[in-house]
């Protein structure tokens, strides 16, 4: 059985510091599971190519196609690598509506591996403290470790370096993925409720 | 086929002039639009029921009564009827006087609002909202059916020995269909009865309403109404169409670009590719129309939104004048490879007919009309 990892990243810059975090997040990931046995494929959301659909979405209630996609993508995938770039002390706008727009559920269960990017290591714990709530808030089964970035880490070789972050979030992803099930989704217009419980009920 | 058009009510500013109707000229033109309806010879109108501005659609019957009275022919429906927060007794009591004053000429399309205060408004709770579309149609699909009910549900005072009046014509209930976007437990609301599906469709994307309404066909036969492609099924859409097609895209857009729903959103470009939207010549309006059939199936009934947006009255009648000038290529579209046994629509008339016993103006309860007992309690 292959792996699906989504990984999610709202930078906006082009190349993008949050792209670099979540592509290193998804590659320690995919190697750890690669160790356990499991293949996986990696499929990237990019949001900052989605940012109109996003706002329409919000406007007229349904996804354009690509969004949709999107959100098939993340609510379909065995484990998500899901990263903002820190505005104003939390995630960014468009990263917020996607989860916004979610189906319900969509997340319950699901391991996330959370990372962030932001100018300086002051914000670091925005992913604690604004970030981590609302994958809880979704009942997604986050790891321990988020992997926050700031600029200065892409040249620091350290103790508590990022490249051993990275991994140690990429270990903890892989093995919340490992030996699970698949996740199945639930197509509600697939089984329909029977009328007769519904009448029950009331 | 049914083709006929529905309003939301909205009093909406006109993007063009900067003028807003007031509420009479907007009341006013609801029922100049239902009467041109009638006039080009569509099949029915249907009007929505809002109870906050900038809606006038309150107090429907009001409405269709009084358009009814100036009309002869065209079906009276509702697009839709709040059985969430409206009591399912003043429900049947004032859509079975319709019919009366109408001849039968009345249907409902069952909804369940999407206002969020309107259900505190009316004293209800807007999580409650499956549970009370099931109970309160339970209950008026029995005031319509029995003459003395006993009731007790979760939502409403109880009724003992409680006749709704007036019987419905003929012993005819209104035909009902149920309307709803996305909520699965409707269209089996709508199988469980064998009553008619109507998708909103316009908001959507086609894949989202074919699948809503194969759940309502699968249903419709699972409940044993018959084979799931003689299941009644109905369609919104919208359009808008000038002899020119590039006329209508630049008359149209920036009414779309400021309508209430969709403005400021996606591109009118975006939208017509992602939704049946149609803008363009009569000739493409027909031609999507007709496509519409590739999703869903034969159908039985397609209202559209024509009064929308802002537009004014002189165009809304434009429109409906050429919606006229293609009626008769859309029936003739429609029935175009149709099946012998696919159904109609049902109306007063087949449904009189199908019950199968004369018309009967009133069906007398034997109760108490002063202790309001029923005929059971009576008897013993």
């Amino acid at each position: 059985m292959t792996r699906r990892v989504a990984v999610l990243t709202a930078g906006l810059g082009r190349p993008s510091t949050s792209r670099l975090l979540a592509d290193r997040l998804a590659t320690a990931t995919v190697d750890s599971l690669r160790t356990r046995g499991e293949q996986a494929e990696v499929t990237v959301v990019e949001l900052r190519e989605l940012a109109h659909d996003l706002t329409d979405h919000l406007l007229t209630g349904f996804a354009p196609p690509a969004l949709a996609e999107a959100l098939a993508t993340v609510a379909d995938a065995d484990a998500v690598v899901a990263v903002t770039p820190i505005f104003s002390a939390s995630y960014s706008g468009p990263f917020k509506t996607f989860f916004d727009l979610l189906e319900d559920g969509a997340l319950e269960g699901k391991p996330v591996l959370l990372g962030a990017t932001a100018g300086t290591a002051r914000h670091s714990l925005a992913l604690e403290f604004a970030v981590r709530p609302l994958l809880a808030y979704l009942r997604a089964t986050v790891a321990p470790t988020a992997v926050f970035a700031a600029g200065e880490d892409f040249g620091g070789t350290a103790d508590g370096a990022l490249s051993e972050r990275v991994a140690r979030a990429g270990e903890e992803l892989a093995a919340l993925v490992a030996g699970r099930p698949a996740p199945a989704r639930a197509d509600a217009l697939a089984v329909p409720v029977d009328f007769e419980s519904l009448l029950n009920r009331t | 086929m049914q083709i006929g058009i529905f309003t939301v009510g909205d009093v909406t500013t006109d993007p063009t002039t900067g003028r807003t109707p007031t509420e009479h000229e907007r009341i006013r033109a609801t029922v100049a639009i239902a009467k041109k309806a009638e006039e080009v010879g569509l099949d029915v109108f249907a009007t929505g029921e809002h109870h906050n501005p900038p809606f006038v659609a309150s107090a429907p019957t009001t409405t269709l009564a009084y358009i009814g009275a100036q009309t002869e022919r065209i079906i009276l429906s509702t697009a839709t009827t709040l059985i969430t927060t409206t009591d399912p007794v003043l429900i049947a009591e004032d859509y079975a006087k319709l019919q009366h004053l109408t001849g039968g000429r009345v249907d409902l399309m069952m909804g369940r609002g999407n206002t969020g205060p309107v259900y505190p408004w009316f004293g209800k709770d807007i999580r409650d909202g499956i549970p009370l579309a099931v109970e309160n149609y339970h209950l008026l699909h029995r005031l319509w059916r029995e003459d003395v009910v006993d009731w007790e549900g979760k939502f409403r005072t109880p009724l003992q020995g409680f006749t709704s009046t007036p019987r419905p014509l003929d012993g005819a209930p209104p035909f009902v269909w149920h309307g709803s976007i996305r909520s699965p437990e409707i269209a089996e609301q709508a199988a469980y009865y064998g009553d008619g599906f109507f998708h909103n469709h316009i908001f959507w994307p086609q894949e989202h309403t074919r699948r809503m309404v194969e759940l309502y066909r699968r249903r419709f036969e699972h409940h044993g109404h018959g084979p799931a492609d003689t299941a009644i099924v109905g369609l919104g859409g919208q359009f808008f169409m000038r002899r020119n097609s590039q006329d209508a895209w630049n008359e149209f857009r920036p009414y779309f670009d400021n309508a209430p729903v969709y403005g400021h959103g996606p591109s009118l470009e975006e939208f017509t590719s992602q939704t049946p939207l149609t803008v363009g010549s009569p000739q493409q309006v027909l031609e999507r129309t007709l496509s519409f059939r590739d999703h869903v199936g034969d159908y039985q009934r397609q209202l559209f939104l024509v009064d929308h947006a802002g537009l004014p009255l002189a165009t809304v009648l434009e429109q409906l004048e050429l919606l006229g000038e293609i009626l008769p290529d859309l029936r003739a579209g429609f029935a175009e490879g149709r099946p012998a046994h696919v159904p109609d629509a049902p109306t007063h008339a087949s449904l009189v007919a199908a019950a199968g016993r004369p018309p009967v103006s009133t069906v007398h309860a034997a109760g108490d009309d002063v202790t309001g007992r029923s005929p059971e309690a009576v008897r013993s």
